[in-house]
């Protein structure tokens, strides 16, 4: 590895492997990871369900509910719910939990840098 | 189904008009033109080419990856196959919304911090430059090509069907222009304009099947289910291969792990489109890269039930057998119900929409395809590094300028193949070829060089390969090369081998003795800039 492929040389003033250990990014990417991870594991389980029950179930797929309207219509358009419901569920999460740390880390990291280009 | 309909549509391609489809096509091309060369005035530097300076914000580029991702695959084809097989319809457009969760939770953000203009520049950014920039770079050409190829043929079967083309030469014809007029776009307006083509297109393909929707639920009384009880009706008293549209099994219930490969292949192939990851980079922060990919969920998802809408009401208003005799088969159901509804002129902005759908995602393709060659291949791979941003973006031009050369001659070659197949196997290769190195390398500090390596080659070739091994290809009438039979590979869609193959070889690759060393530090603060965006491209000022 050549000092030519590291993108910005001036960041290299910034001790990354002690930021990286350093307690408040621990938490943020802890905070990132214990979100995303688990809901995204849980609605592609959801997902393959969706899709398992769709092939091989589909008799049971076609019991009606209300009127035509069957337990696969229902599950589809629960899909969809679902989508948007995660969706927002994470905006909401990371407006809250993960943005303002994010941005207190970034500022201490400019200002690191600066001292260190001074 | 009443006399009058059939007659109607089999006359359809002489009751519609083509001077009229051409005169609205020719008003969507001069408007976005006009507005693709007042983008262009600021396309000064390398990072105005290709991300159009990174100033868009998150809802305008929520529209674009809206516009760059609802192909006509999808507002044709799903319209059709749901016309035409029902539930299973249905379950394409599922796999192609719930898959963005897996761009909006674990890609979108972390890429946007740490990359500069191309997916290659995140996968290499702590792992051995050349190597891995280079694998990344020709999974990125392979899955454009092959989605490219795609919109060609879906561009050529569209005419057929609107301008009564259906002699080989003048399809031909059609797609020569599509391709002139893609290289245009791209080559004056850069990220820039391909960006405002795609918002226009996208605003124009919502719109025209909001109103088609609330035109088919007005026709029945604003009841879905009453929309619905027909299409069960009709569908199950048709006199030869009667089903219910409502349940799940019409086609694939005879094959049901080639679905679930597919539905594998769907739901993690969007995470690795290269056009789709490259939207990232054309806004500011990640902040918005989010807001990006949340707009665009909204908003496929929403286009998506507008089309479950659009498939039935062509079932039940138009009729399956009359979709199937039409020119164009069963992408021709979304047309062909626009014609039931508002006659010639609703046709032929539909049509024109759709043509205008082609021509956006194919200009999008370009640009991913020529900013990696020449950002990839020819400045880090080549050049290692030593070229100036100017020298970079002339190359990327002359790049446009090949692959439209090859994407006209590719897509005169296919036509008449499979849309579907051409698209379900770029989005088979994403998922194989790049989606597990993208996750590995943001997520797992374990993983090293020859795991992306092998994770790259692998899951490419194994998709390839099984391909050609398919039914896709051989063995039956509906074949590629109906007459010859190596089909050993029974399923259609690689992804259920291929997938989890690619992602086996990416540990074994980086857990088995051996290797190279890699860059602890790099690793270090890949990591702290993915999540805190410090160090992030800025946004470009003029």
């Amino acid at each position: 590895m050549s000092s030519a492929d590291i993108p910005q040389k001036e960041q290299h003033r910034i001790d990354y492997p002690a930021f990286e250990a350093s307690p408040a990014f621990v938490q943020l990417k802890k905070r990132h990871r214990s979100f995303v991870i688990p809901v995204l594991v849980a609605a592609m389980l959801w997902y393959l369900l969706y899709v398992i029950l769709a092939t091989y179930a589909s008799a049971w797929m076609a019991t009606p509910v209300f009127g035509v309207i069957n337990i696969g219509l229902i599950l589809g358009l629960l899909q969809f719910v679902t989508t948007f419901a995660i969706t927002s569920w994470y905006v909401s999460y990371a407006n809250k939990k993960l943005d303002p740390l994010a941005a207190e880390l970034r500022h201490e990291l400019e200002t690191k840098q600066k001292a260190g280009v001074a | 189904m009443n006399a009058g309909l059939i007659l109607a549509a089999d006359s359809a391609t002489s009751q519609n008009n083509p001077l009229l489809n051409m005169s609205i096509f020719l008003a969507f091309v001069a408007v976005t033109m006009f507005v693709v060369i007042r983008a262009s005035k600021n396309n000064k530097s390398a990072a105005d080419y290709y991300t159009g300076g990174r100033s868009f914000t998150g809802s305008q580029n929520g529209m674009a990856i809206a516009g760059d991702y609802l192909s006509a695959a999808s507002f044709l084809g799903i319209t059709g196959a749901i016309a035409l097989s029902g539930y299973d319809g249905f379950l394409y457009s599922i796999g192609f919304l719930v898959a963005w969760l897996v761009a909006l939770l674990l890609v979108a953000e972390l890429m946007r911090n740490t990359g500069k203009f191309t997916m290659a520049d995140v996968l290499s950014f702590r792992l051995h430059q050349r190597p891995v920039r280079l694998a990344a770079a020709i999974s990125t050409l392979v899955v454009c090509f092959f989605y490219l190829l795609a919109q060609m043929a879906g561009a050529g079967g569209l005419v057929s069907l609107l301008l009564g083309i259906s002699d080989k030469v003048g399809q031909s014809l059609v797609v020569a222009v599509v391709g002139v007029l893609m290289v245009v776009y791209v080559l004056v307006g850069g990220m820039k304009g391909t960006t405002w083509v795609q918002i226009i297109k996208a605003g124009l393909l919502i719109a025209g099947a909001a109103i088609m929707t609330v035109w088919v639920l007005a026709l029945n009384g604003f009841d879905l289910s009453h929309l619905l009880a027909q299409a069960q009706t009709i569908s199950t008293s048709l006199p030869e291969k009667a089903y219910d549209a409502l349940v799940p099994g019409h086609k694939y219930g005879a094959n049901p792990l080639d679905f679930i490969s597919l539905g594998l292949a769907l739901v993690l192939g969007t995470a690795g489109l290269p056009h789709v990851l490259m939207r990232f980079y054309t806004v500011p922060t990640a902040k918005e890269a989010r807001k990006s990919v949340v707009w665009a969920i909204w908003l496929i998802g929403i286009f998506y039930l507008f089309t479950l809408v659009l498939g039935f009401g062509a079932l039940v208003l138009v009729g399956p057998s009359v979709i199937e005799k039409a020119p164009g088969g069963v992408n021709s159901a979304a047309p062909l119900l626009a014609l039931q509804l508002g006659g010639p002129i609703l046709m032929g902005i539909v049509s024109a929409i759709a043509f205008a759908t082609i021509l956006a995602v194919v200009a999008g393709l370009t640009i991913t395809a020529a900013t990696s060659f020449a950002h990839d291949i020819y400045a880090n791979v080549i050049k290692r590094g030593t070229v100036t941003p100017n020298a970079e973006v002339k190359v990327a031009r002359r790049t446009v300028l090949v692959i439209g050369i090859l994407a006209i001659a590719g897509g005169i070659g296919v036509q008449g193949q499979n849309i579907a197949f051409l698209v379900a196997l770029a989005f088979a290769v994403a998922a194989s070829a790049n989606l597990p190195t993208i996750i590995y390398s943001l997520y797992w500090r374990g993983f090293r060089t020859r795991g992306a390596l092998w994770s790259m080659y692998g899951g490419l070739a194994s998709s390839i390969i099984l391909i050609a091994l398919s039914p896709v290809v051989s063995g039956t009438p509906t074949s590629m090369i109906p007459d010859a039979n190596f089909a050993i590979f029974p399923l259609n869609n690689p992804g259920i081998v291929s997938i989890p193959l690619a992602f086996a070889l990416g540990i074994l690759g980086s857990v088995l003795p051996g290797g190279k060393k890699e860059n602890s530090w790099l690793a270090s603060e890949m990591d702290v800039r993915s999540l805190t965006g410090h160090g992030a491209e800025k946004e470009v000022h003029h």
